[in-house]
């Protein structure tokens, strides 16, 4: 019991040293803040620092972003560990290029040649289908139109 | 996330799961489209299913699924007709002669894809011409 006791003695005046050591939050914080400000991978990403932890938000524009910062707040004195929930920013992709009219119309009747039933017309890269088709059928002409990159299409057919 | 991609969820969900290369998820004019290499049949397949689930009828317009399976030069492909044979001809296009039919469910060998629409193949029995890729399912 007394062996237990003296051991909590010291176990708390040892940390009580040991706290004592450690940097204030807030100075942490600066210097992740500082840090991050240097770095142009850290651009969009913000620190808050409690108890030594430091939770990385933000919008960073990709993964190496991410861990940079991430590496960068674990560098500083006095960080015991991360918590990293920045964000990557999604990458604008290029709009998909549509097929023109003249090349849409040869596929169009390709696709359309099994179904005699479907009627379809093309215009500024929109394709409409009118008439009739059977509802097993409809999958496959959607298939065969969707893969010749239309802008959009109008399906008005009758489904039986 | 846009109400389009929101409401195509589960199918953007599954393109990013199963193996889709390539793939791009963009929008024009409120269409949604998804274009990506599947890397085989079963891929393309579950995400039409998924597609016919949110929109039975396909009528809604609003999302170009554009994705196709990738399949390269010596692939064995199965004839998936109907029930008839597939016409396989001179040239890439429906407008073009036929040189000789293979039959359903037979197998043919890829030779090259001119596009998303048209393959050149080959039979087993040594006729090579141009067949519709919607009815080639890639082994």
């Amino acid at each position: 019991m007394k062996l237990t006791k003296l051991f909590l003695a010291v176990f708390i005046s040892a940390s009580t040293m040991f706290f004592s050591c450690t940097p204030k939050d807030s100075d942490v914080q600066a210097k992740i803040t500082e840090k991050f400000a240097a770095t142009p991978d850290c651009a969009g990403a913000s620190a808050t620092v409690n108890k030594g932890v430091a939770t990385l938000t933000g919008e960073v524009k990709d993964d190496m972003c991410k861990m940079t910062a991430e590496s960068t707040a674990k560098s500083i004195k006095g960080v015991k560990s991360v918590i990293n929930d920045l964000t990557v920013t999604p990458a604008v992709a290029t709009p998909q290029t549509t097929t023109p009219d003249s090349g849409l119309m040869q596929g169009v009747t390709d696709a359309t040649k099994d179904f005699p039933e479907v009627t379809a017309t093309v215009n500024d890269g929109e394709i409409t289908l009118t008439g009739n088709i059977k509802r097993a059928d409809l999958p496959r002409l959607m298939q065969s139109l969707n893969s010749l990159k239309p802008k959009k299409i109008n399906n008005q057919l009758t489904i039986k | 996330m846009s109400a389009l991609q929101d409401k195509y969820k589960q199918l953007i969900d599954a393109a990013n799961s199963s193996g889709i290369s390539n793939l791009q998820v963009t929008e024009q004019d409120n269409v949604l489209h998804i274009d990506g290499d599947a890397p085989n049949g079963a891929a393309k397949d579950k995400l039409w299913d998924i597609y016919g689930k949110i929109d039975p009828d396909f009528r809604a317009g609003d999302l170009i699924l554009n994705v196709n399976v990738a399949a390269s030069a010596g692939t064995k492909a199965k004839v998936t007709t109907d029930s008839t044979a597939l016409n396989i001809r001179k040239g890439p296009g429906t407008d073009q002669p036929i040189v000789g039919k293979a039959a359903h469910n037979e197998m043919v060998t890829l030779q090259s894809k001119t596009n998303d629409q048209w393959w050149l193949i080959k039979t087993d029995s040594g006729v090579e011409g141009y067949a519709y890729a919607q009815y080639l399912s890639p082994q």
